[in-house]
């Protein structure tokens, strides 16, 4: 419908093309433009800049708040560190893609394979005989006194026989119009899933330009890798995993999407263990071999007892692991060496020596000030050289704190650095960028521009992303472009002249199907999902007890007097403070939740992610100017019926196994106890007088009272309907047996036809509810069925969740 | 030549039982050419690991690795081995004058376990430490060859700090010892180490094991003997690694038995892992070294 609207716009518009300020867009002096050459467009460029100009003001914003609306359903996000805390930004999305001619783009692959397979060369001697250094190529500082050259990994030979299988390169184009590499990133390379998703979200915005032009399309090469990944496993039952850093990780949310999008586990170090030489994964049915690990974690802190020993999100045991041949690691640890901001000087040389031909794409101007030659070259011309640190690993405008212009400093000064410091010291030429349009404030206008472009190892050799993750300059100036710093970031369009193949993950590779068995879940990630559950469901008890005192506040006045304090009593056992409208304890339960599906981001839809965040946020809102009483009861039906939204997503779409019965035995047991405790302290004999009717209404049982029962509520018909009722979903009886029938289910319930512990306890608490009558379920009998209810948590995380 | 019996016993009692875990020990006397020659050595753990494994780390240190059960309460590793050691006493310093030292280096080419280069960089646990780098400058004035300038370091050391099993812990860092002016030989050891990098000196911390001979006219007491560190530098092309004891002030001598070196202490740590030799667990460890007089 947005589509048609637009073209109605469009329509309305014809005739009268916007300019969109590109009579006033004026590339940088001295640089290239994507989009300019010689003051015309070119033609790669005109279908997208026509469609722009076609677009009246309302409908270009439209179009872009498509692709916004899309990021923030989605939930699309990264996270920006600054003054002892991290917060989640929008995803800045910088609308217009970023245009590359297919021939272009050919031969910026090929020069990026040689590139790629320079590297692994390289590796295979760093890690290896050490031949470069023996023989004069390397000087021995750069590799001995790098603390990303791992020691443990000398020696130890890739059970693939390759180190690496998935690197990304940072490239620019220069002032002559060439491509240059800035850096290479072979440690983890985060960014392949933002570009997926900036190509989703910019398609959105204009896809008609999208359709009607040949770009080529992403999926194929993340099926590819996908499909490499598994294939490196060895015969038999290992599975493939991500290593995530966790959810405070600045690219977690991409992590946990990637995982999503390939099918594979996102796992953190403590879901690991180390067995007979094999990686294991703990999971709800005990431990199952790991095969493949894709590592988005830096490598020294991936074991503990052999790397940093610092480290508290590692595996102990790793390196042993892989020194058995125990797994496959992408990539290798201690391939972060390669990033080395000082190799960039001897690579030129290493590609003639390692492959026999010289490099087809340059990178960096790059002088290591360790030699006398090499500091006689900086002294002599420091005019556009930047000096920092031999063994930094950051992007050349990153402007981490140890790069300064060497013309900052005196001549003296230089001199005296270089001569006591050389060896610790590089020198690299200022980078000069390609511009590329950017819409700002509605115009377009001209921002510097650099390409993180992806390589897989596939069984057909290295794969390229067919586009990549661009970074835009926040302003003319080249140094802004971390986004840290106010960049954003672009799609990227590959543009052929001819169809391009489409493809999905969904197309099958060759050879027969198979449908593949539902991954094992980790110990972790179902202890999280139980908790979720609990503390989802504790938050709809907590606001149930404050909406139904609220009102009473609002109605009742002095009468409801003495039963608001039994409320109150059973809200301060939850830690809530019942006096205000949304108070804190509630957002503090809620935020639990938040914490616990965090976690656990890959198991979960956008949607669900999307609602439970919304809920928080809502209550957070709310808690700030909701007052006591009717205010009060109105926003809490308000969250009530948003957390029916959660819920009703999860149930509807979750996959029914093992991940989504945790979440549920995590709710139907709290609200067992919940229930439990309620008519413990409300169907007491001492409870005061409207308490039996406040149990059936906390119990959503209203009308089901009323239809059962012709008479007024009493103890019986109250224990009857929400203790007993086997056919009422909120019963003790229901929620027990329906706790009971989740356990039957999961792995190891019973051995041999013996029943487990957690199933033994279980089987106790429903025959026992099967059997009771509202005369022998007195308060002290409720006690101690709450009692036994709330030991099956402890027996079932010591079966399942640690 | 002198052949040596070696006992060391490590037990740990652990109030509550401790999860599963994994454990490495670099305990093992070394090989070393011309210097140490190890006849037998047997490692025996009680109870039984679940896993257990042996590797050389990149500095040719042997390794043990276990991984135990679930529910300990009480471990206890017996190390029994039989190490012959030759006196390497009263060499000729042929070790090139402290200046040219950074030459020879430059044209040091190789990466390998024994290379001066792993060594002259600050490493994790040694890192920078200006005082200490000024009190070795003050230390070896009026030293010229690069065995002087060990010896005078080493000596300097030894004067300053007092040797006191209280002051510190084994995560204690070198800086902060120094400041105490007293340690162990872990806190010597990694000082001298500090210091000598400082001054250009390529510089390995070495574990150990020494032999302390009892008092004249006493007795030897059964686990007088204890774990020791030392230090190992390299002295130039010609005249290659020589190790010195700063907690002695003294070259390594035949008292001295090498497990393994490193750049620091976490290199060559006796135990890594979920056990730790101080601390919360009730640990300790007992060391005799007694000669074998052979027939």
């Amino acid at each position: 419908m947005d589509r048609v609207a637009d073209a109605a716009a469009a329509k309305a518009d014809q005739g009268a093309r916007r300019d969109l300020g590109l009579r006033s867009y004026t590339p940088l002096r001295g640089a290239p433009d994507e989009m300019l050459v010689n003051g015309t467009i070119r033609p790669l460029w005109q279908p997208l800049i026509d469609h722009l100009r076609s677009l009246t003001e309302d409908g270009l914003t439209r179009a872009t708040g498509r692709a916004d609306q899309y990021l923030r359903d989605s939930g699309v996000f990264y996270r920006q560190y600054g003054a002892g805390q991290s917060v989640e930004r929008a995803w800045p999305l910088s609308h217009i893609p970023v245009l590359i001619d297919e021939a272009d783009w050919t031969e910026l692959s090929a020069a990026l394979i040689q590139r790629a397979d320079l590297l692994e060369a390289l590796m295979a001697d760093l890690y290896g005989a050490n031949r470069l250094v023996a023989d004069g190529h390397l000087p021995p500082s750069l590799v001995a006194g790098n603390p990303e050259w791992l020691r443990p990994m000398v020696g130890v030979r890739p059970r693939s026989g390759h180190y690496l299988h998935f690197v990304a390169f940072e490239i620019g184009r220069g002032p002559d119009g060439k491509w240059w590499v800035l850096a290479d990133r072979t440690q983890a390379p985060s960014g392949a899933g933002y570009a997926l998703e900036n190509r989703v979200a910019t398609s959105r915005a204009f896809s008609s330009v999208f359709e009607g032009q040949n770009v080529h399309r992403l999926a194929g090469f993340f099926r590819d890798f996908r499909d490499a990944l598994v294939g490196l496993r060895n015969e038999g039952d290992g599975r493939v995993a991500i290593l995530t850093p966790g959810p405070m990780n600045e690219t977690y949310f991409e992590q946990a999407w990637i995982a999503r999008y390939l099918g594979f586990a996102l796992v953190q170090g403590e879901d690991l263990t180390v067995e007979g030489g094999r990686l294991m994964l703990r999971t709800v049915a005990g431990l199952r071999p790991l095969d493949v690990l894709w590592r988005r974690l830096d490598a020294s802190y991936a074991d503990p007892l052999e790397l940093d020993p610092a480290s508290r999100i590692g595996t102990p045991g790793m390196v042993s692991a892989l020194r058995q041949g125990g797994l496959t690691m992408v990539n290798c640890l201690g391939s972060g060496v390669l990033e080395t901001r000082a190799l960039m000087a001897f690579m030129p040389a290493l590609a003639r020596q390692l492959l026999g031909a010289p490099l087809a794409m340059p990178n960096i101007a790059t002088w290591w000030c360790g030699g006398a030659k090499q500091r006689a070259r900086v002294m002599a011309d420091p005019s556009r050289l930047v000096l920092g640190a031999a063994l930094g690993t950051g992007l050349p405008f990153d402007r981490q704190g140890d790069a300064i212009p060497a013309a900052s400093l005196s001549s003296a000064d230089l001199m005296d650095r270089l001569a006591r410091d050389g060896a610790a010291l590089v020198a690299q030429e200022a980078v000069t960028l390609s511009t590329t349009p950017a819409l700002v404030d509605g115009r377009i206008v001209p921002r510097p521009m650099s390409l993180r472009v992806f390589l897989a190892r596939t069984p057909r050799g290295w794969q390229v992303m067919p586009g990549g993750f661009a970074r835009i300059g926040a302003a003319a100036d080249a140094t802004a472009l971390a986004m840290q710093q106010g960049g954003t970031a672009a799609d990227v369009w590959i543009v052929s002249k001819d169809d391009v193949p489409s493809i999905t993950m969904v197309t099958p590779s060759e050879g027969p199907y198979r449908r593949a068995s539902p991954g094992a879940l980790p110990a972790r990630a179902a202890d999280n999902l139980f908790w979720l559950g609990r503390y989802v469901e504790r938050t709809e008890g907590i606001v149930r007890l404050l909406r139904a005192r609220h009102i009473r506040l609002a109605e009742g006045g002095r009468a409801a007097l003495p039963l608001q304090k039994v409320v109150d009593k059973i809200l301060a056992s939850y830690g809530v403070e019942g006096r205000d409208g949304i108070p804190q304890g509630l957002l503090e339960t809620l935020g639990a939740a938040v914490m616990a599906a965090g976690q656990v981001r890959d198991r979960f839809s956008p949607d669900g992610w999307s609602a439970l965040n919304d809920l928080d946020k809502s209550a957070r809102r709310m808690a700030s100017r909701v007052t006591a009483g009717d205010d009060a009861a109105r926003a809490l039906s308000a969250l009530l019926r948003k957390l029916a939204g959660f819920s009703g997503l999860v149930h509807e779409n979750m996959y029914r196994f093992f991940g989504w019965r945790f979440l549920s035995i995590g709710r139907q047991h709290e609200r067992a106890l919940g229930m439990t405790n309620l008519l413990a302290v409300l169907a007491d004999a001492d409870a005061p007088p409207g308490a039996l009717d406040l149990c059936i209404e906390l119990g959503d049982s209203v009308l089901t009272h009323r239809r059962r029962f012709t008479v007024a509520s009493s103890r019986q018909t109250v224990i009857d309907l929400l203790a007993l009722d086997p056919m009422n979903p909120r019963s003790v009886r229901h929620l027990v047996d329906g706790l009971s029938e989740q356990v039957q289910v999961l792995p190891g319930a019973s051995v041999h036809g013996q029943l487990s512990d957690l199933g033994r306890a279980m089987l106790r608490c429903q025959a026992d509810i099967a059997t009771a009558t509202p005369e022998t379920l007195t308060t002290e009998a409720l006690i101690d069925l709450h009692g036994r209810i709330a030991s099956l948590s402890s027996l079932l995380t010591e079966a399942y969740l640690r | 030549m002198t052949t040596y019996a070696l006992r060391l016993v490590i037990s740990y009692d652990f109030a509550r039982p401790i999860g599963a875990g994994r454990q490495l020990f670099r305990i093992l006397p070394a090989d070393v050419a011309g210097v140490q020659i190890v006849r037998g050595a047997k490692v025996r753990l009680t109870p039984d690991p679940t896993d257990r494994g042996e590797f050389k780390d990149f500095f040719g240190t042997r390794v043990i690795e276990v991984a135990m059960p679930p529910g300990l309460t009480q471990l206890e590793l017996v190390l029994e081995a039989a190490v012959d050691r030759v006196a390497s006493e009263g060499f000729l310093d042929i070790s090139p004058p402290l200046a040219r030292l950074t030459q020879e280096l430059a044209a040091w080419r190789d990466i390998g376990p024994a290379s001066p280069h792993h060594f002259r960089t600050p490493s994790r646990r040694i890192p920078q430490m200006p005082e200490v780098a000024g009190f070795a400058q003050a230390a070896v004035a009026g030293c010229v060859t690069v065995h002087e300038v060990v010896q005078a370091l080493g000596e300097g050391l030894h004067r300053h700090m007092t040797f006191d099993a209280k002051a510190t812990s084994v995560d204690t860092s070198p800086e902060d010892a120094f400041t105490l002016r007293r340690g162990v030989c872990q806190d010597f050891a990694q000082i001298m180490v500090g210091g000598l990098r400082s001054l250009g000196v390529p510089a390995a911390y070495v574990a150990g094991y020494l032999r302390t001979d009892p008092p004249p006219g006493k007795a030897r007491l059964a686990g007088a003997d204890a774990m020791h560190a030392w230090v190992r530098a390299w002295a130039g092309e010609e005249m290659g690694w020589i190790d010195y004891d700063p907690t002695n002030a003294c070259f390594a001598r035949a008292d001295h038995i090498d497990v393994g070196f490193g750049r620091d202490y976490a290199d060559v740590a006796p135990v890594t892992g979920m056990l730790r030799l101080d601390g919360s667990q009730k640990g300790s460890h007992q060391v005799d070294i007694e000669e074998v007089l052979l027939p």
